[in-house]
Protein backbone atom coordinates (compact mmCIF):
# COMPACT_ATOMS: atom_id res chain seq x y z
CA UNK A 1 0.00 0.00 0.00
CA UNK A 2 2.66 2.63 0.96
CA UNK A 3 5.10 1.04 -1.87
CA UNK A 4 2.14 1.70 -4.37
CA UNK A 5 2.00 5.58 -3.41
CA UNK A 6 5.62 6.58 -3.71
CA UNK A 7 5.60 4.65 -6.81
CA UNK A 8 2.35 6.84 -7.95
CA UNK A 9 3.98 10.08 -6.47
CA UNK A 10 7.09 9.63 -8.06
CA UNK A 11 5.94 8.70 -11.50
CA UNK A 12 4.31 12.24 -10.88
CA UNK A 13 7.71 13.71 -10.33
CA UNK A 14 9.59 11.89 -13.27
CA UNK A 15 6.90 13.29 -15.68
CA UNK A 16 6.92 16.75 -14.37
CA UNK A 17 10.65 15.97 -14.47
CA UNK A 18 10.43 15.16 -17.96
CA UNK A 19 8.53 17.75 -19.17
CA UNK A 20 10.17 20.55 -17.84
CA UNK A 21 13.58 18.89 -19.26
CA UNK A 22 12.50 18.56 -22.61
CA UNK A 23 12.11 22.55 -22.72
CA UNK A 24 15.84 22.73 -22.55
CA UNK A 25 17.92 23.60 -25.20
CA UNK A 26 18.45 20.39 -27.44
CA UNK A 27 21.54 17.66 -25.95
CA UNK A 28 24.22 19.28 -27.75
CA UNK A 29 23.51 22.17 -29.33
CA UNK A 30 25.67 25.11 -29.98
CA UNK A 31 23.86 27.74 -29.40
CA UNK A 32 23.10 26.11 -25.59
CA UNK A 33 22.85 29.20 -23.06
CA UNK A 34 25.63 27.46 -21.06
CA UNK A 35 28.33 27.35 -23.82
CA UNK A 36 28.68 31.66 -22.67
CA UNK A 37 31.70 33.48 -23.03
CA UNK A 38 33.07 32.39 -20.11
CA UNK A 39 33.64 28.87 -21.79
CA UNK A 40 34.82 30.27 -25.13
CA UNK A 41 37.51 32.07 -23.26
CA UNK A 42 39.07 29.35 -21.15
CA UNK A 43 38.97 27.28 -24.44
CA UNK A 44 40.39 30.55 -26.24
CA UNK A 45 43.32 31.65 -23.67
CA UNK A 46 43.90 28.55 -22.17
CA UNK A 47 47.80 27.86 -23.67
CA UNK A 48 48.52 31.62 -23.73
CA UNK A 49 47.63 31.81 -20.33
CA UNK A 50 48.40 28.70 -18.79
CA UNK A 51 50.76 26.80 -21.26
CA UNK A 52 48.65 23.69 -20.05
CA UNK A 53 46.79 21.98 -23.75
CA UNK A 54 44.13 20.18 -20.82
CA UNK A 55 41.73 23.15 -20.52
CA UNK A 56 40.21 21.24 -17.69
CA UNK A 57 43.25 21.36 -15.98
CA UNK A 58 43.82 24.60 -16.11
CA UNK A 59 40.99 25.29 -14.84
CA UNK A 60 40.90 23.58 -11.73
CA UNK A 61 44.37 24.18 -10.97
CA UNK A 62 44.77 28.14 -12.27
CA UNK A 63 41.93 29.63 -12.99
CA UNK A 64 40.00 28.12 -10.35
CA UNK A 65 42.33 26.51 -8.10
CA UNK A 66 40.98 28.20 -4.57
CA UNK A 67 37.64 26.07 -5.62
CA UNK A 68 40.24 23.21 -6.09
CA UNK A 69 41.97 23.92 -2.76
CA UNK A 70 38.32 23.71 -0.50
CA UNK A 71 38.06 20.34 -2.58
CA UNK A 72 40.82 18.98 -1.11
CA UNK A 73 39.87 20.31 2.64
CA UNK A 74 36.70 18.94 1.96
CA UNK A 75 38.45 15.41 1.58
CA UNK A 76 40.63 16.45 4.58
CA UNK A 77 37.47 16.88 6.55
CA UNK A 78 35.81 13.85 5.65
CA UNK A 79 39.05 11.83 6.97
CA UNK A 80 39.10 13.62 10.23
CA UNK A 81 35.27 13.26 10.76
CA UNK A 82 35.63 9.61 10.07
CA UNK A 83 38.63 8.71 12.20
CA UNK A 84 36.56 10.80 14.69
CA UNK A 85 33.87 8.66 14.83
CA UNK A 86 35.30 5.41 14.20
CA UNK A 87 38.86 5.62 15.80
CA UNK A 88 38.21 7.84 18.72
CA UNK A 89 35.14 6.01 20.32
CA UNK A 90 37.31 2.45 19.93
CA UNK A 91 40.30 3.90 21.95
CA UNK A 92 37.89 5.09 25.09
CA UNK A 93 36.07 1.65 24.78
CA UNK A 94 39.10 -0.06 25.31
CA UNK A 95 40.31 2.07 27.74
CA UNK A 96 36.64 1.98 29.62
CA UNK A 97 36.39 -1.93 29.73
CA UNK A 98 40.00 -1.71 31.01
CA UNK A 99 38.35 0.11 34.27
CA UNK A 100 35.75 -2.27 34.19
CA UNK A 101 37.99 -5.26 34.79
CA UNK B 1 3.12 12.29 -30.95
CA UNK B 2 6.54 11.20 -33.28
CA UNK B 3 7.57 14.72 -32.63
CA UNK B 4 7.62 13.78 -28.90
CA UNK B 5 9.10 10.77 -29.25
CA UNK B 6 11.96 12.40 -31.69
CA UNK B 7 12.42 14.84 -28.83
CA UNK B 8 13.05 12.10 -26.60
CA UNK B 9 15.56 10.24 -28.47
CA UNK B 10 17.26 14.00 -28.97
CA UNK B 11 17.29 14.44 -25.08
CA UNK B 12 18.09 11.00 -24.16
CA UNK B 13 20.74 12.08 -21.70
CA UNK B 14 18.04 14.43 -19.98
CA UNK B 15 15.75 11.81 -19.77
CA UNK B 16 18.04 8.91 -18.43
CA UNK B 17 19.48 11.47 -16.03
CA UNK B 18 15.50 12.38 -14.64
CA UNK B 19 14.88 8.36 -14.38
CA UNK B 20 18.76 7.59 -12.57
CA UNK B 21 17.22 10.29 -10.33
CA UNK B 22 13.65 9.00 -9.56
CA UNK B 23 15.22 5.35 -9.07
CA UNK B 24 17.86 6.91 -6.65
CA UNK B 25 14.79 7.94 -4.99
CA UNK B 26 12.34 5.38 -5.05
CA UNK B 27 15.61 3.27 -3.64
CA UNK B 28 15.93 6.01 -0.67
CA UNK B 29 12.01 6.01 -0.15
CA UNK B 30 11.37 2.40 0.28
CA UNK B 31 14.10 0.13 1.70
CA UNK B 32 14.41 0.03 5.35
CA UNK B 33 17.98 -0.99 5.13
CA UNK B 34 20.64 2.12 5.76
CA UNK B 35 22.93 1.15 3.66
CA UNK B 36 21.07 0.45 0.57
CA UNK B 37 19.64 4.18 1.68
CA UNK B 38 23.30 4.84 0.92
CA UNK B 39 23.52 3.03 -2.45
CA UNK B 40 20.14 4.82 -3.48
CA UNK B 41 21.76 8.58 -2.22
CA UNK B 42 25.14 7.67 -4.98
CA UNK B 43 22.59 7.06 -7.63
CA UNK B 44 21.07 10.45 -6.84
CA UNK B 45 24.16 11.82 -7.08
CA UNK B 46 25.17 9.46 -10.46
CA UNK B 47 22.14 11.05 -11.85
CA UNK B 48 22.85 15.06 -11.07
CA UNK B 49 26.48 14.58 -12.51
CA UNK B 50 24.93 12.80 -15.90
CA UNK B 51 22.80 15.73 -16.34
CA UNK B 52 25.48 18.38 -15.46
CA UNK B 53 28.01 17.00 -18.12
CA UNK B 54 25.24 16.19 -20.94
CA UNK B 55 24.59 20.15 -20.60
CA UNK B 56 28.33 21.05 -21.89
CA UNK B 57 28.29 18.51 -24.73
CA UNK B 58 28.41 19.86 -27.91
CA UNK B 59 27.74 17.62 -31.18
CA UNK B 60 30.79 16.63 -32.87
CA UNK B 61 32.82 18.36 -30.28
CA UNK B 62 36.13 17.32 -29.44
CA UNK B 63 37.29 16.95 -26.02
CA UNK B 64 39.17 19.93 -24.29
CA UNK B 65 42.86 18.80 -24.90
CA UNK B 66 43.35 21.78 -27.19
CA UNK B 67 45.08 20.93 -30.02
CA UNK B 68 48.44 22.36 -30.51
CA UNK B 69 48.68 22.09 -34.23
CA UNK B 70 47.18 25.57 -34.64
CA UNK B 71 43.79 24.14 -36.54
CA UNK B 72 40.38 26.14 -34.83
CA UNK B 73 38.52 23.24 -33.97
CA UNK B 74 35.10 23.01 -31.70
CA UNK B 75 35.45 22.00 -28.02
CA UNK B 76 32.51 20.96 -25.74
CA UNK B 77 32.14 22.65 -22.91
CA UNK B 78 34.83 22.30 -20.35
CA UNK B 79 33.17 24.62 -17.51
CA UNK B 80 30.75 21.69 -16.26
CA UNK B 81 33.46 19.03 -16.52
CA UNK B 82 35.56 21.03 -14.11
CA UNK B 83 32.96 21.97 -11.70
CA UNK B 84 31.18 18.69 -11.48
CA UNK B 85 34.93 16.91 -10.29
CA UNK B 86 33.76 19.20 -6.39
CA UNK B 87 30.92 17.64 -6.76
CA UNK B 88 32.24 14.06 -7.12
CA UNK B 89 34.87 14.60 -4.29
CA UNK B 90 31.74 15.79 -2.31
CA UNK B 91 29.95 12.57 -2.89
CA UNK B 92 33.01 10.42 -1.75
CA UNK B 93 33.45 12.31 1.42
CA UNK B 94 29.30 12.09 2.28
CA UNK B 95 29.52 8.26 1.46
CA UNK B 96 32.16 8.05 3.29
CA UNK B 97 31.44 9.51 6.36
CA UNK B 98 27.38 7.92 6.14
CA UNK B 99 29.18 4.15 5.96
CA UNK B 100 31.26 4.88 9.29
CA UNK B 101 28.15 5.81 11.07
CA UNK B 102 26.18 3.41 9.83
CA UNK B 103 29.37 1.20 11.33
CA UNK B 104 28.52 2.03 14.92
CA UNK B 105 24.83 2.65 14.71
CA UNK B 106 25.25 -1.15 13.96
CA UNK B 107 28.24 -1.61 16.98
CA UNK B 108 25.31 0.22 18.97
CA UNK B 109 22.16 -1.69 17.97
CA UNK B 110 23.41 -4.71 16.35
CA UNK B 111 20.99 -4.18 13.27
CA UNK B 112 20.81 -1.60 10.34
CA UNK B 113 17.40 -1.72 9.40
CA UNK B 114 15.31 1.32 10.43
CA UNK B 115 12.25 -0.24 11.38
CA UNK B 116 14.38 -2.48 13.89
CA UNK B 117 16.23 0.20 15.33
CA UNK B 118 13.02 1.95 16.30
CA UNK B 119 11.23 -0.42 17.92
CA UNK B 120 14.57 -1.36 19.72
CA UNK B 121 14.59 2.46 21.05
CA UNK B 122 10.77 2.36 21.81
CA UNK B 123 10.87 -0.19 23.90
CA UNK B 124 13.87 1.27 25.72
CA UNK B 125 11.84 4.21 25.97
CA UNK B 126 8.69 2.00 27.48
CA UNK B 127 10.52 -0.32 29.67
CA UNK C 1 41.53 -14.36 1.77
CA UNK C 2 44.22 -17.29 1.13
CA UNK C 3 44.01 -17.93 -2.30
CA UNK C 4 47.66 -18.57 -4.22
CA UNK C 5 46.02 -17.16 -7.61
CA UNK C 6 44.92 -13.67 -6.44
CA UNK C 7 48.20 -13.33 -4.43
CA UNK C 8 50.07 -13.94 -7.36
CA UNK C 9 48.39 -12.28 -9.88
CA UNK C 10 48.38 -9.65 -7.02
CA UNK C 11 52.12 -9.07 -6.88
CA UNK C 12 52.33 -9.32 -10.57
CA UNK C 13 50.06 -6.35 -11.26
CA UNK C 14 50.19 -3.97 -8.71
CA UNK C 15 53.27 -2.18 -9.77
CA UNK C 16 52.10 -1.42 -12.97
CA UNK C 17 48.88 -0.13 -12.11
CA UNK C 18 51.19 2.26 -10.04
CA UNK C 19 53.09 2.91 -12.75
CA UNK C 20 49.98 4.02 -14.56
CA UNK C 21 48.50 6.01 -11.97
CA UNK C 22 51.73 7.76 -11.69
CA UNK C 23 51.65 8.44 -15.28
CA UNK C 24 48.26 9.58 -15.13
CA UNK C 25 49.28 12.37 -12.75
CA UNK C 26 52.53 13.50 -14.48
CA UNK C 27 50.52 13.87 -17.51
CA UNK C 28 47.58 15.62 -15.79
CA UNK C 29 47.83 18.79 -17.84
CA UNK C 30 48.68 18.01 -21.30
CA UNK C 31 46.47 14.75 -21.73
CA UNK C 32 43.27 13.61 -20.38
CA UNK C 33 43.58 12.87 -16.88
CA UNK C 34 44.76 14.65 -13.74
CA UNK C 35 44.94 14.57 -10.13
CA UNK C 36 41.60 12.86 -8.84
CA UNK C 37 41.93 10.41 -11.30
CA UNK C 38 45.22 9.36 -11.18
CA UNK C 39 45.03 9.63 -7.38
CA UNK C 40 42.32 7.31 -7.75
CA UNK C 41 44.30 4.39 -9.83
CA UNK C 42 46.84 5.08 -6.72
CA UNK C 43 44.63 4.48 -4.26
CA UNK C 44 42.72 1.71 -6.08
CA UNK C 45 46.28 -0.80 -6.32
CA UNK C 46 46.92 -0.26 -2.62
CA UNK C 47 43.15 -0.99 -1.86
CA UNK C 48 43.44 -4.19 -4.12
CA UNK C 49 46.70 -5.44 -2.39
CA UNK C 50 44.80 -4.81 1.13
CA UNK C 51 42.09 -7.10 -0.36
CA UNK C 52 44.40 -10.32 -1.36
CA UNK C 53 46.78 -9.65 1.28
CA UNK C 54 45.14 -8.78 4.18
CA UNK C 55 44.87 -6.20 6.39
CA UNK C 56 47.66 -6.58 9.14
CA UNK C 57 50.28 -6.70 6.07
CA UNK C 58 49.06 -3.97 4.00
CA UNK C 59 49.35 -1.82 7.29
CA UNK C 60 53.05 -3.05 7.36
CA UNK C 61 53.68 -1.78 3.85
CA UNK C 62 51.96 1.01 3.99
CA UNK C 63 52.03 2.30 7.43
CA UNK C 64 49.12 4.54 8.65
CA UNK C 65 51.31 7.41 9.66
CA UNK C 66 53.04 7.85 6.13
CA UNK C 67 49.56 7.85 4.50
CA UNK C 68 48.67 10.90 7.84
CA UNK C 69 51.88 12.51 6.18
CA UNK C 70 51.00 12.59 3.13
CA UNK C 71 47.33 13.66 3.52
CA UNK C 72 48.44 17.00 5.72
CA UNK C 73 51.13 17.52 3.24
CA UNK C 74 49.34 17.65 0.44
CA UNK C 75 47.18 20.83 1.52
CA UNK C 76 50.29 22.81 3.25
CA UNK C 77 52.44 21.90 0.27
CA UNK C 78 49.03 23.33 -1.81
CA UNK C 79 48.61 26.59 0.56
CA UNK C 80 52.29 27.20 0.68
CA UNK C 81 52.16 27.53 -3.54
CA UNK C 82 49.35 29.83 -3.10
CA UNK C 83 51.64 31.87 -0.64
CA UNK C 84 55.07 32.23 -3.18
CA UNK C 85 52.38 34.09 -5.15
CA UNK C 86 52.43 36.54 -2.52
CA UNK C 87 55.29 36.60 -1.41
CA UNK C 88 56.72 37.33 -5.19
CA UNK C 89 54.36 40.27 -5.41
CA UNK C 90 51.11 38.79 -6.86
CA UNK C 91 48.01 37.23 -5.93
CA UNK C 92 46.96 34.31 -3.51
CA UNK C 93 47.85 31.13 -6.30
CA UNK C 94 48.75 33.34 -9.00
CA UNK C 95 50.90 31.74 -11.97
CA UNK C 96 52.39 33.30 -14.57
CA UNK C 97 52.37 36.97 -13.35
CA UNK C 98 54.85 36.15 -10.50
CA UNK C 99 57.18 34.07 -13.29
CA UNK C 100 56.91 30.39 -12.42
CA UNK C 101 58.60 28.66 -14.90
CA UNK C 102 56.32 27.99 -18.21
CA UNK C 103 58.13 26.34 -20.26
CA UNK C 104 56.72 25.24 -23.62
CA UNK C 105 53.30 24.21 -23.57
CA UNK C 106 53.04 20.37 -24.52
CA UNK C 107 56.46 19.59 -22.62
CA UNK C 108 55.91 17.40 -19.25
CA UNK C 109 57.80 20.16 -17.41
CA UNK C 110 55.56 23.37 -18.21
CA UNK C 111 52.55 25.22 -17.12
CA UNK C 112 53.98 27.03 -13.79
CA UNK C 113 52.68 25.27 -10.89
CA UNK C 114 49.98 23.23 -12.88
CA UNK C 115 51.76 20.02 -12.16
CA UNK C 116 53.31 20.45 -9.00
CA UNK C 117 49.40 21.30 -7.94
CA UNK C 118 48.32 17.76 -9.45
CA UNK C 119 51.05 15.82 -7.70
CA UNK C 120 49.76 17.30 -4.10
CA UNK C 121 46.10 16.20 -5.28
CA UNK C 122 47.00 12.86 -6.62
CA UNK C 123 49.01 11.95 -3.28
CA UNK C 124 46.75 13.64 -0.96
CA UNK C 125 43.40 11.20 -3.09
CA UNK C 126 45.43 7.98 -3.05
CA UNK C 127 46.11 8.48 0.71
CA UNK C 128 42.80 9.44 1.52
CA UNK C 129 41.52 6.76 -0.14
CA UNK C 130 43.82 4.12 1.20
CA UNK C 131 43.26 5.00 4.42
CA UNK C 132 39.41 5.32 4.42
CA UNK C 133 39.36 1.89 3.29
CA UNK C 134 41.55 0.59 5.88
CA UNK C 135 39.36 2.89 8.72
CA UNK C 136 36.30 1.29 7.39
CA UNK C 137 37.52 -2.39 7.29
CA UNK C 138 39.56 -2.04 10.79
CA UNK C 139 36.56 -2.74 13.02
CA UNK C 140 35.74 -6.33 12.16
Amino acid sequence: MKKALVILVLLGLFVLLTSSVLKMPSLGSIDNPSYNETSVYYIENAIEDTHAPNAIASIITDYRSFDTLGETTVLFTSIAAVLSVLRLNHNSKEKGDKNNG
Amino acid sequence: MVEFIKSIIDNINYVASVALFVIGLYTVLTHSNLLKKVIGLNIMETAIFLFFVSIGYVNEGRSPIINLGGDKMLYINPLPSAIILTGIVVAVSITAYSLSLIIKIHEAYGTIDLNEIMEIKGEKSNG
Amino acid sequence: MDNLIVKTITRLIVPFIQIYGIFIILHGHISPGGGFSGGAVLGASMILYTLSYGLTAANKKLPHKVTGVFESGGIIWYVLLGLVGIFLGGSFLSNKEVGFFMGKAGDVISGGFIPLITAAIGLKVASTMITLFHTIIEED
